[in-house]
């Protein structure tokens, strides 16, 4: 079967190994993705915190290329981008007035009708029924499963999993063979857009995210979004300083995890490209 | 007094944010759940919970507070405060009408000085490439802020691990995002 992909911008350069892992654990399990041809950035914090048009603007142009190219769902493992396209087409079939200065700024035609599916959404849907008997390298670890703010926030236009405390993926660590643990920072906020700008409160926000998993045992952290990683993984000396000890605990994506105890090789998997080193 | 009659008489910032967003002040009943849950409460001047009530108070000296504060800016839109308010009011929705306005009116807080840096350097990233070209946006930043040696011991790791794109990725049509860009930006002022 095939999917439409948004990558997002963060999954060509800094969360390169994230759309590495989407796609060796897509490919070995029969689904191929194609990617939106000609896609824009979704505008991310930026946008949507100086110009409202502009927030809503990019991301249909994104949907209306899925239109147009004939790719009626869609798969966005980026938490951001799912909840600025989600957000988007939420407010637009709200507001239908929206609709036409957005399309006179683009120049296409948009319908509102294309699915968006964030990573674990496609996974449920597509890989989990398909799944057993595949396990053949289950990942034997305790993990603290971290969902951040944008993959079930804000719950009333995602109606995703719950907003407190979510499970599904738990429950997709459970199929992989981890032991998902029970812990109170699931769905804080990491600091994301502040992590260039304000590097010292992402290193607090990170921080306490990062003592209470470890504190209640946790070997790994497992995310489902570029902006988590990359704040709990390369701002890893920000957190250390934050916390005052060295911190090893490597942070791992959903997929990657998924590919290891699908018996997909590291290297294919990128967790070399990790700055805290995966020894486990 | 009926709620919709209680509606029409908020006037001043609170009437302008009803307007342009449906956000209705006036719901708030002041428990505070907002500034509890906000992970940045403690960075803040005026927590979320804080600025329900100046927006209920409808006086403009400390509704001119509000749009120049750091409050504002430095809301990360995590959406906590929304999931956990009784009242279901958006007041991320909210904080995004109170920055583009304060940034419109030349009201942005001194201290945000480099997190709307930051987003500027971002978005003229897209308007130039359509994607976010992440070098382009670190040494657009660092002209903007001064902030030259900070991160520079991140890029090497970024580059040997191949995280770092040294060439952009361009779209074929930039020039419908540039003319995305106009648009919307030409409305704003």
């Amino acid at each position: 079967m095939t999917l439409g992909l948004y990558p997002g911008c963060s999954l060509k350069g800094s969360s390169r190994e994230y759309t590495e892992s989407v796609l060796a654990v897509t490919k070995a399990c029969g689904i191929e993705l194609i990617e939106i041809e000609d896609w824009n950035c979704c505008g991310a914090t930026a946008a949507h915190n100086l110009n409202k048009e502009l927030s809503l603007a990019l991301p249909a142009r994104i949907l209306s290329l899925a239109e147009e190219q004939g790719l009626t769902e869609i798969v966005v493992p980026c938490a951001a981008c799912y909840g600025r396209l989600t957000v988007t087409k939420h407010e637009i079939a709200e507001h239908p007035e929206l609709k036409e200065s957005i399309t006179k700024a683009n120049g296409l035609k948009y319908e509102g009708n294309v699915g968006i599916l964030n990573i674990i959404q496609m996974i449920d849907k597509y890989i989990t029924p398909n799944l057993e008997g595949r396990i053949i390298k289950p990942f034997e670890h305790k993990v603290a499963c971290y969902y951040g703010c944008l993959l079930v926030r804000p719950h009333g236009i995602l109606q995703f999993d719950r907003e407190e405390d979510p499970q599904s993926m738990d429950e997709l660590m459970l199929k992989s063979g981890a032991t998902p643990i029970d812990w109170a920072f699931k769905t804080e906020c990491c600091g994301a857009g502040l992590s260039v700008s304000r590097t010292s409160s992402v290193g607090r926000l990170s921080g306490e995210i990062m003592k209470d998993a470890v504190d209640r045992g946790a070997e790994a952290i497992i995310v489902a979004c570029p902006m988590c990683h990359s704040n709990l993984d390369m701002r890893r000396g920000a957190i250390n300083d934050y916390l005052g000890k060295e911190i090893d605990v490597p942070v791992l994506y959903a997929t990657q995890v998924l590919g290891l105890a699908l018996g997909i090789d590291r290297k294919t998997l990128g967790l070399q490209r990790h700055f805290v080193a995966v020894n486990i | 007094m009926s709620s919709e009659a209680h509606q029409s008489v908020l006037s001043g910032l609170a009437g302008e944010v009803l307007e342009h967003t449906g956000v209705k002040a006036n719901s708030c009943y002041q428990c505070g759940k907002c500034s509890a849950g906000c992970p940045l409460s403690g960075e803040m001047e005026y927590p979320p919970s804080y600025v329900m009530r100046i927006l209920q108070t409808e006086d403009a000296e400390l509704e001119e507070k509000i749009l120049r504060s750091f409050t504002i800016w430095v809301c990360l839109t995590c959406e906590m405060c929304y999931s956990r308010c009784p009242m279901s009011i958006d007041i991320p929705k909210m904080m995004d009408f109170l920055r583009e306005k304060s940034i419109r009116e030349g009201k942005a807080n001194p201290r945000a000085k480099k997190i709307i840096a930051f987003h500027k350097s971002f978005l003229d990233s897209i308007r130039t490439t359509g994607r976010l070209y992440e070098v382009g946006l670190l040494v657009d930043y660092k002209a903007r802020t001064m902030t030259l040696m900070q991160d520079m011991v991140l890029a090497p790791k970024m580059l040997s691990r191949g995280k770092l794109n040294i060439f952009p990725e361009l779209i074929k049509e930039r020039s419908k995002v540039s003319k995305i860009f106009s648009r919307s930006t030409k409305k704003n002022k």
